[in-house]
């Protein structure tokens, strides 16, 4: 694949969005930091009752199935045989290394004693019978399959750049200090581009393998977030809790992952002043409807074979929550059967975030608002524990935002036009 | 040319499903799991506790300092002179609570660790810092490989396990039998030890099961006709008697099987000699290979289109 699909997104860095997701971050990371001094309690309404509260719930639940960008956009150009779509894999590569990376940071927030986590990688402490050691060790090594596979990005620029700002830096800093910048620096300095030159084929050539990695770990792991819950028989109510859990959040994760790969293109070429990409886009949401029509059917079915069809249409609490996760799904699903629709930036939106609001739903009532452990047991975010959720929100945007203006990750703009006119010498002459 | 590759994904979807489908079906067959009588455990008898909350108290006494317990203020105990438990805690390991149906009947309850045949705990712990013993069977927490995820408290049926959420440095609390503390010394639990109405009998499984089964064969009218833990969820080795419902003191109404049971068999089906991600791989490799195989020459043709475009 050519590394010469991709642009750097020339603009300013600090913009006003820049500031207010700053401040965000910066007052969840202080949060953070008073968790970690006077313990889980201070910051989160979370009990014994509700040991699981909003950081699992979304920041590794749903938040990984909504990083799931980069799989569901893997799963279509290398298996599907798309390649046509490969100029956006690599901002879909990068949100779902921040979705994925932030949802490991998160857990070492939620996780009461956080320096044992070695014993993951200690042999004797494995406990395969848990489904959380299959997710911890898999969303360990996705993440690290999802920098390797963002590395061409960095290594190009590596390759590319004359260190000007370093340079310019290090001259100040030495200018202050009354000194000469040793040559030494700038020996090190082509080193490393050196090496980056040297490594950037090597990775191309064995980039497969890493890339098909990234497409089985996910699918282990993504199945197996839905396999955490099969353990709760007895508190995770019955409209939910189904020996099909695992198959229910696989899916899931992929029109998640579609629908999320529609909304950040038109997210991003909105704030970035771009063109849209709707002719790729509607060829995304053609495969939407039939992941959705798949995950209904196994719902309906299963409800109707366990006999808890009648649960769900009770309209009691429980009722209303899975009608509103299943019409939000079903909805967004039928926009999008209509080629005109498809063929809008709005309706594409539209039906984008239905669908992401139902499939994020069906996360949250699976961990949280089906779940039930009893009377007395009541749970709702406390304010500092939904601002730590907002501030790992906020930072992965604010890194998002940064790396597409210093690295090679959205598409060019010449070569989609080239792809379009349909000839690739149009634009040269 | 999406065709072939299409095919083989749906397969590859359908034979998740399929497992998953074998993985139910084998759960509710329910075979592996037997339950083991030479294991120890307490019968708890509440027509015969008097409240006294000895137990309680003998309870933080001897295991203190092992699960660093302290005392609960409660919110009227400004000079924090009582500890005064409201429910198990971080700091409580077992505690009695008193249930009133009326002014005249009434019944004691005890709480503490049920120590499962099959324990949720220890089936979800990611790194075996639940165990259990399979000589004495007593479900054991080990603060030095726990990493603090509460899937244990998640997945325990009775609530059991919990967090010490107001600490920098927290533990799950859960009683251990004195695994580490009173059985060593005195071969006994020290709520057992100490109970004065006889309450709490200490031993092997099958002989608190002889004994409860005699004490309901004595007295017909006196007991509900259960031993509550003979076979909840896979069997519990703290076995009860008592007067009244045991969902109303607290004991909630369970099936026969091990939660553990049916997740694990979907779990290790999927995952059954590592096979299914192995074949998934090597699979998705194949198509994937081909795929970029059949593109490269395409790919080709375009660099070097591009190529000459730059010389121009």
């Amino acid at each position: 694949m050519g590394h010469d699909e991709y642009q750097v997104h020339e603009a300013k860095i600090l913009t006003p969005s820049f500031i207010v997701l700053l401040t965000l971050t910066l007052i969840g990371f202080a949060l953070i930091a008073l968790r970690f001094i006077k313990g889980i309690g201070a910051v989160s309404n979370m009990s014994d009752g509700y040991p699981w509260g909003i950081w699992i719930t979304y920041d590794v639940a749903t938040g990984t199935a909504i990083a799931c960008g980069g799989y569901a956009m893997a799963i279509l150009i290398y298996i599907r045989n798309r390649m046509h779509y490969h100029p956006m894999i690599r901002s879909a590569i990068l949100t779902s290394m921040f979705g994925y990376g932030l949802a490991g940071f998160s857990v070492m927030v939620d996780v009461g004693r956080p320096w044992n986590a070695y014993n993951f990688f200690v042999p004797s402490k494995w406990q395969v019978n848990s489904a959380m050691f299959e997710v911890a060790v898999c969303v360990m090594a996705y993440t690290t399959v999802l920098i390797m596979e963002f590395l061409p990005a960095i290594l190009t620029t590596l390759e590319k750049t004359e260190w000007k700002t370093l340079q310019h830096m290090l001259d100040l800093v030495y200018g202050r200090l009354g000194m000469e910048r040793p040559e030494r620096i700038g020996d090190r300095l082509d080193k490393v581009k050196e090496l980056a030159a040297w490594a950037r084929p090597r990775l191309d050539k064995v980039l497969i393998f890493i890339i098909v990695l990234g497409i089985t770990l996910p699918t282990m792991h993504q199945s197996s977030l839905g396999s955490l819950l099969l353990i709760a028989s007895t508190k995770l109510h019955p409209l939910w809790h189904t020996g099909f859990l695992p198959l229910l959040f696989l899916i899931n994760c992929m029109y998640i992952g579609y629908s999320i790969a529609i909304l950040e293109s038109v997210l991003s070429c909105y704030a970035f002043k771009r063109p849209f990409e709707t002719k790729e886009l509607s060829g995304l949401a053609r495969i939407i409807p039939f992941l959705t029509v798949i995950w209904l059917c196994v719902v309906i079915g299963d409800l109707a074979w366990r006999g808890q069809l009648g649960k769900a249409l009770s309209f009691d609490f429980y009722s209303r929550f899975f009608l509103l996760e299943f019409c939000l799904i079903a909805c967004g699903s039928l926009l999008l059967f209509s080629k005109r629709k498809r063929e809008s930036v709005r309706w594409l939106f539209v039906s984008a975030a239905l669908i992401v609001l139902g499939g994020a739903l069906y996360r949250f009532n699976v961990y949280l608002i089906g779940f039930n452990p009893g009377k007395g047991w009541h749970y709702f975010p406390a304010l500092a524990e939904v601002m730590i959720t907002v501030g790992i929100v906020a930072f992965e945007i604010l890194g998002y935002q940064v790396l597409v203006k210093i690295l090679p990750v959205l598409p060019k703009l010449h070569t989609r036009e080239q792809h379009a006119a349909g000839h690739p010498m149009g634009e040269k002459a | 040319m999406g065709k072939p590759s299409r095919r083989q994904f749906l397969k590859i979807m359908g034979a998740t499903g399929a497992a998953l489908l074998a993985g139910k079906k084998a759960a509710v067959a329910n075979e592996g799991h037997k339950i083991n009588n030479e294991t120890i455990g307490m019968l708890y008898d509440a027509t015969k506790c008097v409240g006294c909350k000895a137990c309680m108290s003998a309870c933080k006494r001897v295991n203190g300092d092992y699960g660093s317990l302290s005392y609960e203020r409660a919110k009227f105990d400004t000079d924090g002179l009582w500890d005064a438990p409201e429910d198990l805690s971080g700091s409580t390991r077992t505690l009695i609570k008193l249930f009133k149906q009326s002014e005249q009947e009434w019944s004691y309850v005890k709480y503490s660790c049920m120590h499962c045949q099959k324990p949720s705990c220890v089936s979800v712990c990611p790194v075996a810092a639940m165990t259990r013993d399979p000589e004495t069977g007593i479900v054991d927490y080990n603060k030095n490989t726990c990493i603090g995820c509460r899937y244990c408290q998640v997945a325990c049926a009775y609530n059991i396990p919990k967090f010490q959420w107001d600490r920098a440095i927290p533990q799950i609390v859960k009683c251990d039998l004195c695994k580490n503390t009173n059985l060593p010394k005195k071969g006994i639990s020290a709520c057992a030890e100490v109970c004065p109405a006889g309450a709490i009998m200490f031993g092997k499984r099958k002989d608190l099961l002889e004994e409860a089964e005699k004490r309901l064969r004595e007295n017909p009218g006196k007991y509900i006709n259960h031993i509550y833990g003979a076979n909840e969820l896979g069997g519990t080795n703290h076995l009860y008697l008592a007067s009244m419902q045991f969902n109303k003191l607290g004991l909630p109404t369970l099936k026969d099987e091990a939660p553990a049971e049916f997740s694990e068999k979907i779990q290790h089906t999927i995952y059954k000699g590592f096979i299914a991600p192995v074949a998934l791989y090597s699979t998705l490799c194949f198509i994937a290979l081909k795929n970029m195989k059949k593109h490269g020459g395409e790919e080709g043709g375009h660099d070097t289109n591009t190529d000459k475009g730059g010389h121009h």
